[in-house]
């Protein structure tokens, strides 16, 4: 199945294709989940902040990328690094701080990192890694090739200083980058009318870059628009800003009461739930039974468990390591 | 051979060579080309190499601190400048949570060879946010190297290794020291090793310890109290914060049994303190006096001249407190 | 088999949660997703959504109970299953470790462990310093690898003291080249200046390193030398103040009563006179030792002076340890020959011969400073009638002797001349009273008049 867009003009998706998204998008709702469920029986600990909702967004976007591309991304950031293709097993173990894990266990659920995929973490300081957005894809500009760095942050970073920095930088310098903002209207409860004062989109236009805003909830929308904006990028037309309208239907992170909104503002959200509507379609065009989709579920949940078997398996770091990747050392 | 230069020149040499010796290096920084450089470090090196390996940024050191540090990761070897170490609080976070951190966090996955070159000290009159020292305080963070050159050999030897070493290097030149004279090797690949502090001047009576600029001060306490009191100190200067050569302190300590520390830095949670909770665990049964330190006052640094004077240490304060202590 | 639903985790720093209201009754149907509780932690009222499927079949926790994270809270089943009435709670599912980084230990402070176990006494003064515990440093040349440890010292090289002991020694004008020091690595510590000086004769003699309790002799020190020049005041020694305090305490503290007895020692005396007769140097038996003995036996047989008082009651100790007074230069004191229940006579002579050496030669173990329970001060030396001593502290008892003389007493109606010894018991009335000790020194008299049984 190719992903590439010839000659400018994004790919409609085939069956198969669906069906990988389709499969995507419920391991991320899946693995997410259970992740939650994870943190309330002690095994992950700390903060965790589940994607689920927004998967639309990682599975429609990350699927335009070719894997030379890089990825840099906050700390929402599993659902990303499983569409990218890093082994949810590692992942489940990075989050249960496990030696097996992604980075044995020193990073946890914010800091999953992976050099092979060209994944750049999972970042916990909103906006900070925007910055180094910037760096990688000014060093593929200076380096001559045509990757693209693709930036995932949401609405909440954008009030910071950095967000405008490293837009600014990236218009100047013409880096290839990616601009992916999942702006689910809120940044932890402070609703995004009581943050910016714009339009996301909008700012990026300011900083003279092509902006577009696209529906999050719908796979392939996100697929589409993130097609174009991967050929601009790779023609050597510098950065290209998407903002993509998202709903998270847990809280900020697993401590978050909610207070903030209400429960029809959610309720109205899952209906327009990307999984439904992917799998409605797909039924509708014939690609798709009830019986597929509940095998595809099974296979998931299977999966999952598998997930959560090998993460609880592995052994916790010896402590005398607590010192190692501190520093690099020489070659 | 040696050669006569100016320590901004040592600096600029090693630049150039750098960039020459690895296609990887470039430089980023405000006013760095066309300028020249705030201090005149990168002056003639846009002309040489051109605007894709020396940049002119916009004044926005959290943007190109954290570039450096994804350019770095992507595989390049980049330098940024921050102008001075005062504007070096605004890409705190960049420097800390994302430079010091990356390798750790990533469980050894991802290395960050970022150079960054910022100018430090009071002394000039130019005020509270324009005369920090802080060395000590980015020697605080796990992650990060930090060199502080004293005079121009040294400038070039630790610029250049910087250069080739595979962590985050912060490194601080103090500003009232650009202009200072010294004979620089022009072996292309002199190079100091980090953690190797320098004996300047032997002695037995007292060991005086200093980095950076305070070194100066140190030297002449030296004289002075050879000249004054017929006393023999040792001179050592540090060289690098961060890794630390405590054995040369130890073992000079082990031999005078008293040890002053010079500092521009304030005194209170300085890194003076530091290195005299190291010569008390080492060298606790060699003292014959507490470890003194001679440190900046505890103040923000004032703008008028005899003020910021009696803000920093001197020559003066280290010979008193060398002679409080026989 | 049930599935258990436990009070969930929330949030980094939970630690218990509250039952608010249950939205699943017993009986109903469960499908994974609904929310079946309101929780309430310290932060807010959360909603607990079941990760399976099934029906409720218990509430574990009543509405307003309030539990730990991890305990279970209620039970799912399966169609038709049933479960067990009570389930106990179950502990968290992992508790993360506190604290189980240990940064490596400069050597200084590890060997402090082991220095302040160490006594006087010990002969070897220098120690290996044990490894740092928990993560080893690997790789920064920056990590301090240890304080410069030296173990011998080397001709020539630094004597190693530390500024208390230096102070100290400066201060009393002591030569610090031929003390021997017992800190870590050789270090000439406050003790050993203090243990130097006592030994010296030229000074006040300042106390021996005790840890609890300290010494106390009964008696007044031997010496004729006046306190101070006429007119001045010269300050105590530390083991004059240690003795002036505790004397003072055991006076006001301890209520004592006094019993006299005259004892008649001539049979004694023959009898250890035959006994060194074929005893070996070390176990020639000395008049004091006679006592020790005697004293043990009625210990054993009166336990109550055996005992101290304390406000929680008497305690009794399980093991007899006899004080006898050494008259030393500067002062008396009054180690503990230790263990003497069982002891033999050729034993306790050997023990307090060697204990006198090693007293005088300030090489007296803390046990022996501080383990007594009893307490013997015999002036038999010095020509008195007796010593009516006081009490030391915490003991229960001490028992003073006066000289051997020969007295005329009273046998079968006639005057006859024998080898009398007086002695006075001095009783803490907590303890005892004066039956008691009536009994007791009775006891005492009995053996020592029939000498043959203190070879039991």
């Amino acid at each position: 199945m190719s992903t590439k867009a010839i000659s400018g003009r994004p790919v409609t998706p085939g069956p198969d294709l669906l069906n990988h998204f389709l499969y995507q998008m419920v391991l991320i709702r899946r693995f997410e989940e259970r992740c939650g469920e994870m943190y309330t029986k002690g095994k992950i600990r700390g903060f965790l902040h589940l994607y689920i909702g927004q998967e639309a967004c990682a599975v429609g976007s990350i699927n335009a990328l070719e894997p030379r591309d890089r990825l840099i991304a906050h700390y929402r950031e599993h659902g990303h690094a499983i569409v990218r293709g890093i082994d949810p097993d590692r992942i489940m173990a990075e989050l249960f701080g496990r030696v097996d894990g992604t980075s044995h266990g020193r990073g946890g659920s914010m800091h999953i990192f992976d050099t092979e995929k060209h994944f750049y973490g999972g970042h916990a300081i909103v906006g900070g890694h925007q910055p180094v957005a910037v760096g990688l894809g000014l060093a593929d500009r200076k380096m001559g090739n045509d990757n693209v760095t693709m930036c995932i942050f949401g609405d909440g970073g954008v009030a910071e200083g950095e967000f405008h920095e490293a837009l600014n930088l990236s218009s100047l310098w013409k880096t290839p980058v990616l601009w992916f903002c999942e702006n689910n209207g809120y940044g932890m409860g402070l609703p995004l009318e009581k943050s910016i004062a714009n339009d996301i989109y909008k700012l990026a236009e300011g900083y003279r870059m092509p902006a577009v805003r696209v529906d999050g909830m719908d796979v392939l929308a996100v697929y589409e628009e993130t097609q174009k904006a991967v050929a601009h990028i790779r023609a050597g037309n510098g950065p290209y800003f998407i903002e993509a309208m998202t709903y998270r239907y847990r809280g900020h992170s697993m401590a978050d009461a909610e207070l903030y909104r209400e429960k029809d503002e959610v309720a109205a959200f899952r209906e327009r739930d990307a999984i439904e509507r992917l799998k409605r379609r797909m039924m509708e065009d014939g690609h798709l039974d009830e019986a597929g989709f509940e095998a595809l579920t099974q296979r998931v949940e299977e999966e999952v468990a598998q997930s959560i078997a090998f993460a609880d398996a592995s052994p916790q770091p010896e402590i005398q390591t607590l010192f190692d990747h501190v520093y690099h050392e020489q070659e | 051979m040696a050669v006569e230069m100016r320590m901004r020149d040592a600096l600029r040499e090693a630049l150039r060579e750098e960039l020459l010796r690895d296609e990887r290096v470039f430089l980023m920084g405000e006013d760095i080309g066309g300028y020249g450089g705030s201090y005149a470090v990168t002056r003639g090196l846009l002309d040489e190499f051109g605007p894709e390996r020396v940049m002119d940024t916009p004044i926005s050191e959290s943007g190109i601190v954290g570039a450096g540090v994804g350019a770095a990761v992507a595989g390049l070897r980049p330098m940024v400048e921050i102008m001075t170490i005062n504007f070096s609080f605004v890409a705190f976070d960049q420097i800390i949570n994302n430079a010091s951190k990356f390798l750790y966090m990533s469980g050894g996955q991802f290395n960050v060879p970022l150079v960054l070159r910022m100018a430090a000290g009071g002394g000039s009159q130019l005020g509270a946010t324009h005369s920090h020292a802080l060395e000590g305080l980015y020697a605080h963070f796990p992650g990060l190297k930090v060199v502080c050159p004293s005079n121009p050999a040294d400038a070039k030897g630790l610029l250049k290794q910087a250069f080739r070493d595979p962590n985050p290097v912060i490194f601080i030149e103090h500003s009232a020291l650009y202009g200072v004279k010294g004979e620089v090797p022009d072996d292309p690949d002199y190079r100091i090793e980090f953690g190797k502090a320098r004996v300047l001047r032997e002695g037995t009576d007292v060991t005086i310890v200093g980095y950076a600029g305070s070194v100066h001060q140190g030297l002449r306490g030296a004289t002075m109290l050879e000249e004054q009191e017929g006393l023999s100190a040792e001179v050592i200067d540090l060289r690098t914060l961060r890794p630390l050569d405590i054995d040369t302190v130890i073992e000079s300590v082990k031999k005078t049994n008293r040890a002053v520390i010079v500092e521009d830095d304030w005194k209170f949670g300085g890194f003076a303190g530091e290195i005299s909770a190291q010569i008390m665990e080492r060298a606790f049964d060699w003292l014959d006096a507490p470890v003194a330190r001679v440190s900046g006052k505890d103040v923000p640094m004032p703008y008028n001249r005899n003020l910021e004077f009696a803000a920093l240490p001197s020559e003066e304060d280290v010979v008193e407190a060398v002679l409080a202590m026989l | 088999m049930a599935t258990e639903v436990t009070m969930p985790q929330m949030g980094a720093d939970m630690t218990e949660g509250t039952l608010v209201r249950w939205l699943k009754q017993v009986g109903d149907q469960v499908n994974r997703g609904d929310i079946i509780a309101e929780i309430e932690t310290d932060k807010a009222t959360v909603e607990l959504e079941a990760y399976d499927s099934g029906i409720m079949a218990q509430h574990s926790v009543k509405e307003g109970e309030t539990v730990p994270v991890g305990d279970v809270i209620a039970l799912l089943a399966a169609e038709g299953e049933s479960v067990p009435d009570n389930v106990a709670h179950k502990p968290p599912a992992e508790t993360p470790p506190r604290r189980m980084i240990e940064e490596p230990q400069p050597i200084a402070q590890a060997t402090t462990q082991t220095t302040t176990a160490s006594t006087t006494e010990v002969a070897s003064a220098e120690k290996a310093p044990p490894p740092p515990r928990g993560a080893e440093e690997a790789h920064e040349r920056i990590a301090p690898e240890g304080n410069g440890r030296v173990l011998e010292r080397e001709a020539g090289a630094r004597q190693r003291v530390s500024p208390v002991a230096r102070r100290i020694a400066s201060e009393a004008g002591l030569d610090l080249s031929a003390i021997r020091g017992t800190g870590p690595d050789g270090r000439v510590l406050r003790r050993d200046v203090e243990e130097a000086l006592r030994a010296h004769k030229a000074g006040e003699a300042p106390a021996p390193p005790v840890r609890e309790r300290e010494l106390a002799p009964a008696a007044v020190a031997p010496e004729a030398r006046p306190a101070a020049a006429p007119g001045e005041v010269e300050p105590l020694s530390r083991m004059r103040q240690a003795i002036a305090r505790r004397m003072l305490m055991s006076k006001q503290q301890q209520p004592h009563y006094y019993l006299t007895l005259d004892i008649d020692m001539t049979e004694a005396l023959e009898f250890r006179k035959q006994l060194n007769a074929s005893a070996s140097d070390d176990q020639r038996v000395s008049i004091n030792d006679l006592i020790v003995k005697a004293c043990a036996l009625a210990l054993d047989r009166h336990p109550k002076f055996n005992a101290e008082f304390t406000e929680q009651g008497l305690r009794q100790h399980k093991d007899i340890h006899i004080d006898i007074g050494i008259a030393l230069d500067e002062g008396l004191i009054a180690p503990a020959i230790l263990d003497v229940r069982g002891k033999g006579l050729g034993a306790i002579a050997a023990d307090a011969k060697d204990l006198i050496e090693r007293a005088k030669n300030g090489r007296l173990t803390a046990d022996e400073y501080s383990a007594g329970t009893f307490t013997i001060t015999n002036l038999g030396n010095f020509g008195v009638e007796t010593l009516i001593g006081i009490i030391n502290p915490p003991q229960a008892a001490i028992l003073g002797v006066g000289s051997v003389m020969d007295q005329p007493v009273v046998r079968d109606g006639e005057v006859v001349v024998r080898k009398m010894m007086k002695v006075a018991l001095s009783a803490d009335h907590r303890v005892t009273d004066g039956a008691e000790g009536a009994r007791f020194i009775k006891e005492i008299q009995g053996l020592l008049e029939n000498p043959v049984s203190l070879a039991l």
